[in-house]
């Protein structure tokens, strides 16, 4: 067994996406050096991550989330960057969790929607209720009863 | 600031959703970043050792695969904090391996039978959608009490 020696400990990381007409990673990874307090920013082709102590982190969270509030995206990283247990530069290919980003990254546009809306609203109406979307209907058993007759008939 | 439980754990809009309404978000990140920076036997690529299936004995019997007990090791402590959830149902970016699939049926089971307050969705298909989506978010957060931060 070989033993353990982390890496980066007592900091965080968090992955900043950003999905805006108006805004690109690497203007965002400018604006986000004026206001690192040495925190580690490191630009990306989805935004930026950054990883520092805690409370360095979370100002510039809040610095970044300002610049663009509808269209900036935050959430916590579990791996440091540059990880060779992560880095597609190690490993080839996608990074382990880009594709569940993609996914979601499509989605995005829809959330900037909803935030600027109900920004725009400002809490006057009333909020709307999520609908349960129309569910696809399981399969009847008697329907699948009759499905199997007919096709031993 | 309450802390809830988000599904699928590593979903960026339900982190950054839960984060930008005040409260903090209980996902995936968290449970591998303490392993990550933990010292111990090197056990790549998430740190789990063999001690983790025993630490998930406290939520799936013994008879349960050891990777869905290993998993339940990260996500068990996360679900003892939670004051809430947010799930979104049949996302199609929360699938994996078996042991995935079972462990993320478990942690359904076991949020439901909690008795926390449980906010369900499906993801935004449309702009509409997705006025829904955060109007739902958001007043499900704004109605959670307020818990001080341990």
């Amino acid at each position: 067994m070989v033993e353990y020696t982390p890496d980066h400990v007592g900091t965080v990381t968090k992955y900043v996406f950003v999905e805006s007409p108006s805004m690109t990673p690497g203007e965002l990874a400018l604006r986000a050096y004026e206001a690192s307090e040495g925190v580690l920013i490191k630009e990306t082709c989805f935004g930026l991550q950054v990883t520092g102590e805690p409370g360095a982190v979370d100002r510039l969270i809040e610095v970044i989330r300002s610049i663009d509030p509808d269209h900036i995206f935050i959430k916590d990283r579990g791996f440091p960057p540059g990880d060779s247990r992560r880095c597609r530069a190690n490993l080839g290919g996608a990074r382990p969790g880009y594709l569940g980003h993609e996914r979601e990254f499509r989605l995005l546009r829809y959330i900037s929607r909803g935030l600027e809306e109900l920004e725009r609203r400002g809490g006057e109406e009333p909020e709307p209720v999520h609908p349960a979307r129309e569910k696809r209907t399981k399969l009847d058993i008697r329907r699948l009863q009759e499905l199997i007759e007919s096709e031993e008939s | 600031m309450a802390k809830v439980f988000i599904y699928p754990a590593t979903s960026l809009i339900l982190s950054d959703l839960v984060a930008r309404f005040g409260h903090k978000p209980l996902g995936a990140a968290l449970g591998i970043r303490e392993r990550i920076q933990t010292a111990g036997v090197d056990s790549p690529p998430l740190q789990i050792t063999p001690e983790e299936p025993k630490r998930g004995l406290k939520y799936a019997a013994v008879e349960v695969p050891s990777g869905v007990r290993g998993r339940m090791a990260i996500y068990g402590p996360l679900l003892d904090e939670a004051g809430a959830a947010i799930i979104v149902n049949d996302a199609d970016l929360a699938f994996g391996c078996m042991g995935c699939a079972r462990t993320d049926e478990l942690l359904l089971f076991i949020l439901r039978q909690s008795g926390i307050p449980i906010l369900e969705l499906d993801y935004p298909g449309n702009e509409e959608e997705g006025v829904q989506f955060v109007a739902a978010v958001r007043k499900f957060l704004d109605n959670l009490p307020g818990e001080v931060e341990s």
